[in-house]
């Protein structure tokens, strides 16, 4: 059974690469991620990146020009005015339109996100140091997640393994979340102890996991993968040391899990439901 | 010029203190106080940069090498606290006592003794700060933010933080009330608000700044206190409190502290690049209005800091448009300089190149600010390396080179030498390369997800941290170069001597001192003539 599972694991993480589920060497910029909300946050960044480059060269462009041409090595002679109001009112006026340009598909953008009504199901995260754990509300399915077995041992001071040879250093649990693709997955967030940030790139956005209060959030994932993420708000001592892995299957494979989850608590589960509903 | 110069005659005998310790540890001279704050900052500058580079060593490579998790922990949350209130806040502090009277035409601060104090409480708060590292338990390691819950896990270590933040902000409440009473009471006849050097303006709102802020923040560190040691429960849920209403609180202190260690720059900047271009600073008034617009919006955007943690959508859109808006005053001001650089005669001595380099590379802080504004994208940087590239450029290049430029551009007022220009345009291009080497790289760790405060990465984070580190320490060994040009101006004094004027077209009142400026300066308040002020034409 495990075993199956592990291969299973295997065969979606070699699957999962094209999506760029994990970071990779030399990687440059954000992904695009595996969510239609990921996807227009990139466009987003995209979109205020290469604004902000236009800006640049203009700016530092004409900075550059000045500092070449109007050199008194040059024998540049300089001018006496101090005021152009013609200019100052362009420059105002300008990046007022740039900034309404900006703000406009980042409203969109975020309305969308934050709208968590119509999820087909809902999983609860609450953060530990320096785990999580999953619950998947109404289903009487819950576990643990915390570091992989391998990285927990080559990640202490002065181990003498090299990280590049544990497959997923920090980014790998025992036991990986899975949700279904296609399907609209609501996530409450919460934490037991200290603050804690859940994160997983490819989804396309972090939430803070903090104690006493419940955070929403919820995902679309389209494609079947791994995806990998970390904790991203310091939390202490292993804040480095908490990963997220989510697996996204299709639907009817998820909902085998997910009823083969079940059926590996039922016997436990019964045993305590019973005792408190006998009146 | 030397009619303005009314202590001229004054060099030998201007009643120094004779002893050591009555000159150093019992002045209330502005001038010698404003050279132990610079002192007292350049010993942080080096302090914290150390431990930077032990957070870059462990990062040299995947994998915990040299230090625990928790030590790490405490060289990030140390580091900051270090170099934000012991190496930035107290430079502009000294550079705003050396500098003031001398601009608006005073002989001295308004309250000298309490100059003093302010001062002397510094060295005492550090000393609480940095006995945590030998105590048991560790230094704090909860981020220099201090949020709670994970900050009060520390044991006797976040009653001396606290105290220290205490101590810290008792002294600079002191500093920008003198700042504030020096300036609206000692300018010399003439020297009207809107003729003041935009330095001395920016020194004005920072202050105003500061005396708004710094109580808060002692409010917020003292509920911590009563949490952490007398069971009150301001931030545990458990009690009935509330963990984010901290955050709420920190960053209503803690953006306004931002733009506290970046407006004196603007400042600074201000000043050097018309000196450098022969040329009167372009559009004066639109950059005080913007200095104080920026002001006036660091106190509505605080919670952009704070976007990941579950705020309505309409808290989230209102930070996020506020937070936008800053761009057009920041944008005003670039925009001036570069315009104040057009149809100039440049040339490029060493605190011009700071100057230049604060611009560009500041503006380029700006453009990530201004990415990290947009809320939806902001949920992919937040807390990644992308936010520690983000403000590293806002800071390092921005508010450090701007206190280099304005060393070199008056150290030889303050000592009458002149450093050594070979190895100060070496200070600024080694600076200059290494410091980009060593951050610019983070933009593509953060992007590419590796979250900030981690000992330890995937190796795919490898490549450029490696380089990140390299930059580092050679970022690091470069300031030695720094620490060797003053010791070589200040100390052995092998410098030419300084002129009166020290830069061909250096406008303003402190150029019409003698160099060294004599220890008391303006006795008799001096004659304004508007020609010698720096910014040209104050009507507009």
């Amino acid at each position: 059974m495990t075993k199956a599972k592990f291969a299973l694991g295997l065969a979606l993480a070699a699957l999962s690469t094209a999506a760029m589920a994990a970071p990779e060497r030399w990687q440059l910029n954000m992904t695009p991620g595996v969510t239609a909300t990921s996807q227009d946050v990139f466009q987003l960044h995209m979109l205020i990146l290469w604004i902000c480059v236009v800006i640049g060269i203009v700016v530092f462009g004409a900075m550059f020009y000045a500092m070449f041409k109007f050199r008194k090595s040059k024998g540049a002679v300089a001018a006496t005015w101090s005021h152009n109001t013609t200019a100052e009112i362009i420059w105002t006026v300008i990046p007022v339109l740039i900034l309404l340009g900006m703000a406009w598909p980042a409203t969109k953008t975020l309305v969308r996100m934050a709208d968590t009504g119509d999820a087909a199901m809902t999983v609860k995260i609450t953060g530990y140091q320096w785990k999580w754990r999953y619950e998947y509300l109404g289903e009487d399915v819950k576990f643990m997640s915390s570091l992989s077995r391998a990285a927990d041992e080559a990640r202490q001071l002065g181990s003498g393994i090299d990280p590049s040879t544990v497959d997923n250093y920090l980014l790998d649990v025992d036991r990986p979340l899975v949700i279904p693709t296609n399907t609209k997955v609501r996530f409450v967030i919460t934490a037991d102890d200290v603050i804690h940030a859940w994160w997983v790139p490819a989804l396309g956005w972090k939430q803070d996991a903090i104690p006493g209060f419940i955070n929403e959030a919820w995902t679309e994932v389209k494609e079947p993968g791994v995806y990998r993420g970390q904790c991203a708000e310091l939390c202490g001592k292993d804040h480095g040391f908490m990963p997220i892995v989510v697996i996204a299957k299709p639907k009817a494979e998820f909902d085998a899990w997910l009823a083969e989850q079940k059926a590996a608590n039922a016997p436990a589960t019964d045993a305590v439901a019973q005792a408190p509903s006998a009146p | 010029m030397a009619s303005y110069a009314t202590t001229d005659h004054h060099d030998d005998h201007d009643h120094k203190p004779t002893g050591f310790f009555e000159r150093w540890f019992m002045s209330t001279n502005h001038k010698d106080i404003g050279t132990l704050y610079l002192v007292f900052s350049l010993v942080m500058f080096l302090i914290g940069g150390a431990m930077a580079l032990v957070i870059r060593a462990e990062l040299f490579q995947p994998g915990l090498q040299l230090v625990h998790p928790d030590f790490f922990n405490s060289m990030t949350t140390v580091h900051a606290l270090v170099m934000i209130f012991g190496a930035v806040m107290p430079a502009f502090v000294g550079l705003a006592n050396w500098m003031i009277p001398m601009m608006v035409g005073a002989p001295d601060m308004a309250l000298p003794r309490m100059n003093n104090w302010s001062f002397w409480i510094m060295p005492f708060a550090f000393a609480l700060l940095l006995s945590t590292l030998f105590m048991e338990g560790g230094a704090p390691a909860g981020g220099w933010t201090l949020y709670p819950p994970l900050s009060i896990q520390g044991g006797n270590n976040v009653a001396f933080v606290i105290f220290a933040v205490h101590m810290m902000g008792i002294s600079s409440i002191m500093g920008a009330i003198n700042i504030i009473a020096t300036i609206l009471n000692m300018r010399a006849p003439g020297m009207d608000l809107l003729k003041m050097p935009v330095f001395v303006w920016t020194w004005l709102i920072t202050a105003f700044l500061l005396i708004a802020v710094m109580p808060v923040l002692a409010g917020a560190v003292t509920m911590l206190l009563t949490d952490k040691f007398f069971g009150t429960s301001f931030f545990s849920a458990a009690g009935g409190g509330d963990p984010v209403m901290f955050q709420h609180i920190f960053w209503f202190f803690g953006h306004p502290e931002v733009y506290i260690m970046i407006l004196p720059a603007f400042g600074i900047v201000s000043e050097i690049i018309p000196t450098f271009s022969r040329k009167p600073l372009f559009g004066y008034q639109a950059m005080v209005y913007a200095t104080a617009s920026i002001a006036f919006l660091s106190f509505i955007v605080w919670a952009h800091h704070m976007f990941t943690v579950g705020m309505p959508l309409g808290g989230q859109l209102f930070f996020m448009y506020a937070t936008m808006l800053i761009a057009v005053p920041t944008g005003v001001k670039v925009f001036n300089w570069v315009a104040t650089m057009w149809r100039g005669s440049m040339t490029f001595e060493t605190p011009m190149l700071f100057a230049v380099g604060f611009v560009i590379l500041f503006t380029i802080g700006g453009f990530s600010g201004l990415m990290l504004a947009i809320v939806p994208a902001d949920f992919q940087y937040h807390d990644t390396y992308f936010v520690v590239a983000h403000f590293h450029y806002v800071l390092v290049t921005g508010a450090i080179f701007s206190i280099m430029a304005a060393v070199y551009y008056w150290l030889p007022k303050w000592t009458g030498r002149m450093y050594n220009e070979t190895l100060g345009k070496w200070h600024f291009w080694l600076s200059t390369i290494t410091v980009n080497v060593l951050f610019f790289p983070q933009h593509f760790l953060g992007l590419a997800g590796m979250p900030r405060r981690i000992p330890d990465y995937n190796p795919a984070f490898a490549d450029f941290n490696m380089i990140s580190s390299i930059g580092g320490f050679a970022f690091g060994i470069t300031q030695l170069l720094f620490v060797w040009i003053l010791i070589d101006c200040c100390w052995l004094k092998r410098g030419a001597k300084a002129t009166q004027g020290v830069w061909e077209s250096a406008k303003g009142l402190e150029w019409t001192l003698p160099s060294p400026a004599p220890y008391h300066s303006f006795t008799t308040p001096p004659k304004i003539d508007d020609r010698m002020l720096a910014h040209g034409d104050v009507t507009h």
